[in-house]
């Protein structure tokens, strides 16, 4: 091997030697627990087109939820539940709880869609995302967050309108059926998640 | 008539036991290859009120297993996919009583049963397993659409015969276990369909029937957006009706001892990547 391959091999090296260092900080530990909804792999792109997993959401408790952008009644009350849940917290525990919102409809929910929600909305990215999957991952993830729906023929879906708080570790922690308003029961459990190590 | 129809039965019978004859030893051949069953598209009066547009819902054509999937082939499945032995598949895909009638992780329950269909697995655990066969479990409709067939006809629900067949099983005691799989063929030649078990479909969470769909007078506690939950057309169908309230209780990770489950392909429902258990949380 000569030296100018030698040279270009060096930042390659250094970058692996970096990357491992990172990712064996921000390892967690302890195993998944076995009720976790991280066991389930599912591929999200957000409101700004950025791909991630639902698993790299451990660390920090969650707000999840689903909706789609064509929703007229229900999802924006799912909205307002959501956002007076947060305005009832401080910002230390606001930091600690974010919101992810994924779409049934992943057909016609495409970023630009989930972005206008965003802006329409007003919806803080930091603590919001609103994201799509594929089908098959949709109905997977309905199906471990119990929530149930329907697409009908003129291509809005009946659905379980329900928040659900998972902990740290992707376990649900509580699950309101109250839209519009806070369920004040729902964030006093939020603060008590919000407040675990 | 009357007279006439048992020996017509007898007929039926003997030439689907001759079919099940030579369908056993080609699959005793080819072990990994499911039969897979060619159904025609199609249109289905679903008990299942078609929302706003009532009427006929169109089947595109799929094909099916002629059969549930029997705990031989399970215990192949989970062999090669040790994720999904009981005591690994973890407990969000799989609740505690999964498998539980089989000795070990790997070992059935009685070697003469090996012909059984594979009960109390996971509305997860089947779609592992059908993805390994580059399928999935068949759409609410597709199922309901081969079990309107009998021997003769593509739907028979408003047979009384076919009606009171069904029911007379649903009034057995399932403190047993299901017999071995390979029961008359219907029209199609697909067996097991009705007289066995109950089967897992894929949408199995899209039959919002359920009653709490009383709380839509609170307006913040619509359980349900739009619609609401969906209404049941055919009444007097209790035959199938009785599927629908069962699987519209269910959960995702559930498990009975009488629930099994078969594949389908094709269709108008996509096929996934496989579900594998993300225990060691790779991002």
């Amino acid at each position: 091997m000569n030296t100018s391959h030698r040279w270009l091999l060096a930042p390659v090296c250094l970058f692996t030697f970096l990357f491992a260092t990172v990712t064996q900080a921000l390892a967690i530990d302890k195993p998944l627990p076995t009720n976790s909804i991280y066991q389930l792999a599912v591929p999200l792109t957000d409101q700004d087109g950025k791909t991630s997993t639902l698993p790299g959401r451990r660390g920090k408790p969650l707000l999840i939820s689903m909706f789609y952008t064509g929703c007229q009644f229900v999802c924006p009350r799912m909205v307002d539940a959501l956002k007076k849940t947060q305005e009832s917290l401080t910002p230390a525990e606001r930091d600690r709880v974010p919101v992810l919102m994924v779409t049934f409809d992943p057909g016609r929910d495409d970023v630009a869609a989930l972005k206008s929600i965003i802006d329409e909305r007003g919806l803080d990215t930091h603590q919001w995302t609103l994201a799509r999957t594929d089908d098959r991952h949709v109905r997977k993830l309905a199906a471990t967050l119990g929530i149930q729906y329907r697409q009908l023929p003129s291509g809005d879906f009946n659905h379980t309108s329900v928040l659900i708080l998972l902990d740290a570790d992707g376990r649900i922690a509580g699950k309101t059926n109250t839209i519009g308003r806070a369920d004040p029961v729902f964030v006093k459990l939020v603060r008590k998640v919000a407040a675990q190590k | 008539m009357l007279t006439t129809t048992p020996t017509w039965r007898v007929a039926v019978t003997i030439g689907a036991m001759a079919v099940c004859e030579i369908a056993c030893v080609i699959h005793a051949d080819t072990a990994a290859a499911a039969d897979y069953i060619a159904i025609p598209p199609g249109s289905l009066a679903s008990v299942l009120a078609n929302d706003a547009a009532p009427g006929a819902t169109n089947i595109e054509a799929f094909s099916i297993r002629a059969t549930p999937v029997t705990t031989s082939e399970y215990l192949g499945f989970v062999k090669s996919h040790r994720e999904w032995q009981r005591g690994q598949a973890p407990a969000v895909f799989a609740d505690a009583s999964y498998l539980n009638t089989w000795r070990s992780s790997t070992l059935p329950a009685d070697a003469s049963q090996r012909q059984q269909p594979v009960t109390s697995v996971s509305w997860f655990a089947a779609q592992a397993f059908c993805e390994t066969e580059g399928a999935r479990l068949p759409t609410w409709l597709e199922w309901e659409y081969i079990a309107a067939a009998d021997e003769t006809k593509t739907d028979a629900r408003s047979d009384p015969a076919w009606r009171a067949r069904i029911l007379s099983w649903y009034s057995q005691s399932s403190g047993k276990p299901p017999a071995a799989v390979g029961g008359v063929a219907n029209v199609y030649g697909v067996r097991d369909v009705h007289g066995l078990i109950w089967e897992w479909v894929d949408d199995f969470n899209a039959l919002l029937v359920s009653a709490d769909s009383r709380n839509q007078g609170d307006p913040d506690k619509l359980q349900f957006c739009g619609a609401g939950a969906i209404s049941l057309k055919d009444r007097d169908n209790y035959a199938v009706l009785m599927r629908i309230a069962l699987l519209s209780s269910l959960n995702a990770a559930d498990t009975t001892n009488n629930l099994g489950f078969r594949c389908a392909r094709g269709g108008a429902a996509k096929i996934s990547p496989a579900t594998i258990p993300n225990g060691k949380n790779k991002p």
